[in-house]
């Protein structure tokens, strides 16, 4: 068992916070893990991207040429890490805010309209992350889900702890959207 | 034992105040700020002292002072702000002070870049300031051991009486991994006879930095010659992975790099290459006859790091021209990946390699 996670989006759409998450949840599943953020004089608005590596083994390398999971939460990280996505791995895509398709036959493609679904069925727009993470998880069990749960647990504690039922809940959409097929029951591509 | 997933910078914090560290004196620079953000919250929760100083000058003459009084005190900074500290380095070096000066480097030279490097080696390993003296310098790989090495390191300053160096990078101060927090046993200590309490506490002492007398301090000069040889005896360490005895190459690297590394000689054997890596762990001392025993074996020598060769010469004079010895770096924050160290690997077990 070894995951090479890459997770890219802009600042402020809680990249961070979801590679926390997973490399959290991997942790409590009892695995060796590593958290490398992108870091620099970055802001709200400007990109983000972070490294997870989930494996059985003592972790080498913090950062990867070949993620075999890829989620890219706006289209200049779509851009940039859609092509170095390992063949047979899986890229997870922001349906909201990412126009283009993916043109490689040679790798699983989930689009999730994430902004919609945290907008409309979580009915918190800064939940993205989540439903992403939620929708990743219910494709491809890297972690399970009652880890992910037990991560945001450990995560949001003291004044931040208010937040959990929401993040639960957007984690159970991107579940629900992932394993009714991805059908989009929101306007999938609606201009914001 | 509960893992705690940390991030480098706060995990190392905790451990200095875990090591019984009460003083801090620093001044913001990244990539470890998260250093001064978490002791500045968790010193006061101790009865401690953190302070941030007006330039990272002050905060090094701050530490001399209160390592005079014999408390374990810490300062940290990244390339510029450790340049900044020279000065007062070697006043501690001089005074024998006891003290952790941590260093999460970055691309350099000048103000540079805050992404991860290895380009303060020389810097750390050859003392820094003027004047003839040495740091011992730990090289942490992993935020496990960014704790064990802080513990390690206040341990070595107070045996030695001299200041220790902790290198990191940018990736180790940032990077998040989980850590469990072990209680840690280290041999114990002899009592601080030296430190200056104050008023009415027995003799006169004094902590200088200065001799005019060429004869004394030339005395003074071999004392620490000799310091510097113990530590080489007693507190050399090193990791050895992969391939012990019969290996194609041997790797060499430290820090960051030695994690890649690892990575490295594990895809090299779905190459059906034999490799071994060796991790040096205190860089000053450095394991040199370590490096020979094992490029001995191998008979072929990459070093790799994230500057344009620095430790490659401590490599080569451990190595005595026993085996050829070849470098791989990337500079100015680039990080070396899997796929280019192979691709060199391949060149130089092909004979295609430059050294």
């Amino acid at each position: 068992m070894h995951h090479e996670i890459l997770i890219g989006g802009f600042g402020g759409q809680g990249i961070l916070f979801l590679g926390r998450v997973l490399a959290t949840a991997g942790m409590i599943e009892g695995y060796e893990v590593s958290w490398f953020p992108s870091y620099g004089p970055e802001m709200r608005g400007g990109t983000a991207s972070c490294t997870v590596i989930i494996s059985e083994e003592e972790i080498g390398a913090t950062v990867t040429d070949h993620p075999d999971i890829c989620i890219v939460m706006n289209e200049p990280s779509f851009n940039r890490f859609s092509p170095l996505v390992k063949e047979g791995g899986l890229l997870v895509v922001n349906s909201s805010l990412i126009r283009e398709n993916c043109s490689r036959q040679d790798i699983d493609i989930l689009e999730v309209p994430a902004n919609e679904l945290a907008g409309k069925e979580v009915g918190v727009a800064e939940t993205t992350n989540m439903v992403i993470l939620g929708a990743l998880i219910a494709r491809k069990p890297v972690v399970s889900f009652s880890a992910a749960e037990k991560a945001l647990e450990k995560i949001l504690t003291g004044k931040k702890a208010n937040l959990l039922s929401v993040n639960f809940k957007a984690l159970e959409v991107g579940k629900s959207f992932e394993k009714k097929g991805g059908v989009v029951s929101v306007s999938k591509r609606s201009d914001e | 034992m509960e893992r705690i997933l940390m991030k480098g910078n706060e995990a190392l914090a905790e451990a200095a105040i875990q090591a019984g560290c009460r003083f801090y004196f620093g001044y913001p620079i990244t990539p470890q700020t998260e250093i001064s953000e978490y002791l500045s919250r968790r010193l006061p929760e101790v009865g401690g002292v953190f302070l941030q100083a007006e330039s990272e000058i002050a905060a090094i003459n701050m530490v001399y002072g209160a390592a005079s009084t014999g408390v374990r005190v810490m300062t940290s900074s990244s390339g510029p702000g450790i340049s900044l500290k020279q000065e007062g380095i070697s006043y501690l070096a001089s005074a024998e002070l006891p003290c952790v000066i941590v260093n999460m480097s970055r691309g350099g030279p000048g103000l540079g870049n805050i992404q991860p490097a290895q380009s303060d080696y020389f810097q750390a390993t050859r003392g820094g300031g003027h004047g003839d003296y040495r740091t011992l310098v730990l090289a942490p790989s992993s935020v496990q051991e960014l704790v064990s090495l802080t513990h390690r390191a206040f341990y070595l300053a107070d045996k030695y009486r001299n200041p220790v160096k902790i290198l990191g990078d940018g990736m180790l101060g940032q990077m998040m991994e989980p850590v469990t927090w072990e209680a840690v046993e280290l041999p114990s200590l002899p009592p601080k006879n030296w430190a200056i309490k104050g008023k009415n506490e027995g003799e006169r002492k004094f902590i200088l930095c200065m001799e005019l007398d060429p004869r004394e301090l030339e005395n003074f000069n071999r004392k620490l010659e000799r310091k510097y040889q113990q530590m080489a005896e007693e507190d050399s360490a090193w990791e050895i992975f992969g391939e012990e005895d019969n290996p194609d190459l041997l790797l060499v690297g430290f820090g960051t790099v030695a994690r890649i590394l690892k990575s490295v000689v594990r895809e090299g054997k779905k190459e059906g290459w034999r490799l071994s890596l060796i991790r040096p762990i205190t860089l000053f001392p450095f394991p040199y006859n370590e490096v020979q025993e094992m490029a001995q074996k191998a008979g072929k020598v990459l070093v790799v790091e994230m500057n344009l060769g620095q430790m490659v010469e401590d490599v080569k004079l451990g190595v005595e021209g026993k085996a050829p010895v070849h470098f791989y770096g990337r500079v100015g924050g680039m990080i070396p990946t899997v796929d280019e160290i192979l691709q060199k690997i391949a060149d130089i077990l092909r004979g295609e390699g430059r050294k």
